[in-house]
């Protein structure tokens, strides 16, 4: 992979970011309703205790403006202070993102193990087990997570004891315990999905030229099946696994509110419901940060594993 | 070494079997190159993936398979892989398709040596850099670094050339391995493989639709006619004197080297594939112009003539006709176009046809 290639990556990485967090921050102050009004509440204040509000959240200052004070804080690591809270945004995300990211990992730990395993075995047995892991993917991509979270709870905390309903235990181990079952919920729908797409990438690699010289070449069938026909499906499986984890954090805003993780899924869902648009902002930046971030480790990964692409990008 | 006896091959369509292969027989002695001929479809294809045993899945195969007197058919695993690795080479018709793109071709030359024989980085590196230096590859060195899509097809061939070398099977296949390239390197590409070939002593199944190149190279040449063998003799021999029809037509259709571009067809009709032809018949009868009423009852036999084989019922009243006429029916044997650029056949080691 060139140096030019990955930087030309992140390039867009960053104009990406920027755009989305214009877009974030005008279209939150041009929806309709006064930011001003969260503080309030039901009371209806009068112009100058209003005008005084409005000055010292400086909605008073012409909106570009904002946006540029707003992004310098940010990147200096300041995301302003919540209007419900007053606590410091960075302080409140930062509380949930360590939660989150663990959950998230969990879940992607087990959507790479779980859908490879389960599409690998599909594609190399075709019959009963790969009719089995069809009805398996075609019955788990139906269901969305909420329906997953409900039934595994159900199930494992209130029949079986097994782990908490809700909550996270104090500990490492607690933790890990507490994030099973949120993570199997979020994983579910993604397992089935790349389970299916690594079946047909497998069996498409199988039936490939370059395969057919392999095994004429009596290289041992497993030599043949990793090197050459797993290799090659990589490009699918990556993209599948990456945009599968970024949609993960869309998705911890059901299943940490079902699961009462006190995540930044869970932090995003109270915030809109109070209208705490500093919080809103910054959530919403982090979720975006975390699509795009998937999404640039996605296309570099692919770069690495297939030589044509690191010569187009040398070429673009 | 190689020994096809009544080889037939049937392929799942569509829950349906389609004949490809039928009653094949072919032999191919040590050292010897053997060049099989045919149009589009006849299943010379099937034929080498039939003798590596990577026909389709659901193929299914009657008659015998020999290597060395081994039956291919009864290998266990083992015994392929080792048959597939020491025994028998592949050259494929597109090597952009049959290399994999996402190994540098260092990597692709000595995987075989490296995986099945333990052989370590540097001494396959060597081994690799001489190869393509015997394939007339400059610069290998640098050529070992660099990836398939980054060198023409033509240098992708001789890198097919030099990993099947790197393997010093017994016998090469070879299924049309110029047919994919470029014309004005074509010759130049046979000619490599016909020499190292020749100074290894590997023998050769060369797979072609041009019978000019067949006949330069070729010890003997078998012409396949949908899913079978209908006329096989040394290649000296063949372009003077051939007897089946459908030869002699071939032979007749070959565009000279002045006019190779326009090419006429001098056989009418289409060729067809052995689940097309009469099942009980010759199946050449349409497009035959010295087809009678009885050529479409009972298959003619493989059978001996003028020291090779023929199946044709008709073969010695069609050889009377012939010397009957002023001209024979083949036409004079102008100097095969491929003998300009390739070197010519060596005295060849086999003369009779090989009894099935
Ligand atoms: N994978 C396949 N499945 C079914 N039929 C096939 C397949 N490949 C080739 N055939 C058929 O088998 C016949 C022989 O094909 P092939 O050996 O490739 O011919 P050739 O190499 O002489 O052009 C043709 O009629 C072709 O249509
Ligand atoms: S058997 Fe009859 S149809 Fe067939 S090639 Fe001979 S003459 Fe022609
Ligand atoms: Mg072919």
């Amino acid at each position: 992979m060139t140096p030019r290639y990955v930087l030309l990556r992140l390039g867009g990485l960053v104009t990406t970011l920027l755009l989305s967090s214009m877009l974030i921050f005008s279209s939150l102050y041009l929806a309709p309703g006064s930011p001003e009004n969260v503080i309030f509440g039901n009371r209806t204040p009068s112009p100058a205790a209003r005008a005084a509000v409005r000055h010292q959240l400086h909605l008073d200052r012409p909106l570009p403006v904002r946006y540029w004070d707003w992004l310098t804080g940010v990147l200096h690591g300041d995301f302003g202070r919540s209007m419900v809270t007053d606590q410091s945004v960075s302080s409140r995300v930062g509380s949930g993102l360590g939660t989150t990211l663990s959950l998230v990992a969990v879940a992607a730990v087990l959507i790479a193990v779980l859908g490879l395993a389960l599409g690998i075995a599909a594609a190399l047995k075709p019959g009963f087990v790969d009719a089995a892991v069809n009805l398996f993917t075609s019955v788990s991509v139906a269901i969305p997570p909420f329906v997953a979270a409900s039934i595994l709870v159900s199930i494992f905390s209130i029949k079986l004891g097994w782990f908490p309903a809700t909550g996270l235990p104090d500990g490492f181990w607690g933790h890990l315990r507490g994030l099973v079952m949120p993570a199997f919920s979020l994983a579910l729908i993604s397992c089935g999905y790349l389970a299916r797409v690594t079946r047909n990438a497998l069996r498409e690699q199988l039936a490939k030229e370059h395969v057919q010289t392999a095994v004429g070449r009596g290289l041992p069938r497993r030599v043949v099946i990793r090197r050459h026909a797993l290799r090659g499906a990589l490009p699918p499986i990556i993209t599948v696994i990456g945009l599968q984890i970024a949609g993960l954090f869309a998705a911890t805003l059901i299943v940490e509110t079902a699961f009462g993780i006190p995540g930044i899924g869970r932090l995003t869902v109270q915030s809109v419901s109070q209208k705490d648009f500093p919080v809103v902002q910054a959530v919403a930046l982090l979720l975006v940060a975390a699509f795009v971030v998937a999404n640039t480790v996605t296309d570099l990964l692919q770069a690495a594993v297939d030589p044509r692409l690191r010569t187009a990008g040398r070429t673009a | 070494m190689l020994e096809l006896n009544d080889l037939d091959v049937a392929l799942r369509v569509g829950g349906r079997m389609r004949r490809v292969l039928s009653g094949l027989s072919l032999s191919v002695a040590a050292g010897e190159a053997v060049g099989l001929v045919g149009e589009s479809g006849s299943g010379k294809s099937m034929t080498v993936r039939a003798v590596t045993r990577l026909l389709p899945e659901g193929a299914a195969v009657s008659g015998r398979i020999r290597f060395d007197g081994r039956d291919v058919a009864a290998m266990d695993a083992p015994a392929l892989r080792r048959y597939r690795d020491r025994d028998v080479g592949m050259i494929f018709q597109d090597p952009r398709a049959h290399i994999d793109p996402t190994y540098r071709i260092g990597s692709f030359l000595t995987e075989a040596l490296r995986v099945n024989r333990g052989v370590g980085p540097a001494a396959a590196r060597r081994q690799a850099t001489e190869l393509l230096a015997a394939v007339g590859i400059d610069d290998p060195e640098r050529r070992v670094r660099q990836y398939p899509h980054e060198v023409s097809g033509g240098m992708l061939q001789r890198v097919m050339i030099a990993s099947v070398l790197a393997a010093e099977p017994r016998l090469i296949l070879a299924d049309e391995p110029t047919t994919a390239l470029d014309v004005t390197i074509q010759a130049e590409v046979v000619a490599i493989l016909d020499r190292l070939r020749r100074d290894r002593g590997i023998g050769m199944l060369f797979i072609t639709h041009d019978l000019d190149l067949a006949l330069a190279i070729c010890d003997r040449v078998a012409v396949m006619y949908a899913g079978s063998i209908v006329e096989i003799r040394s290649a000296r021999d063949l372009h003077r004197s051939a007897c089946h029809p459908y030869t002699v037509g071939l032979l007749g259709s070959r565009p000279s080297i002045q006019a190779r571009v326009d090419k006429l067809v001098a056989i009418p009709g289409r060729p067809v594939s052995a689940f097309e032809a009469p099942p009980d018949g010759c199946a050449f009868t349409d497009r035959c112009a010295h087809a009678e009423p009885d050529c479409l009852h009972g298959r003619p036999a493989l059978e001996p003539f003028n020291d090779g084989l023929v199946r044709c019922r008709r073969v010695a009243d069609l050889a009377v006709l012939a010397e009957s006429r002023p001209e024979s029916p083949a036409a004079p044997p102008s100097e095969p176009a491929a003998k300009s650029v390739v070197e010519p056949p060596a005295e060849s080691p086999a003369e009779e046809g090989t009894q099935p």
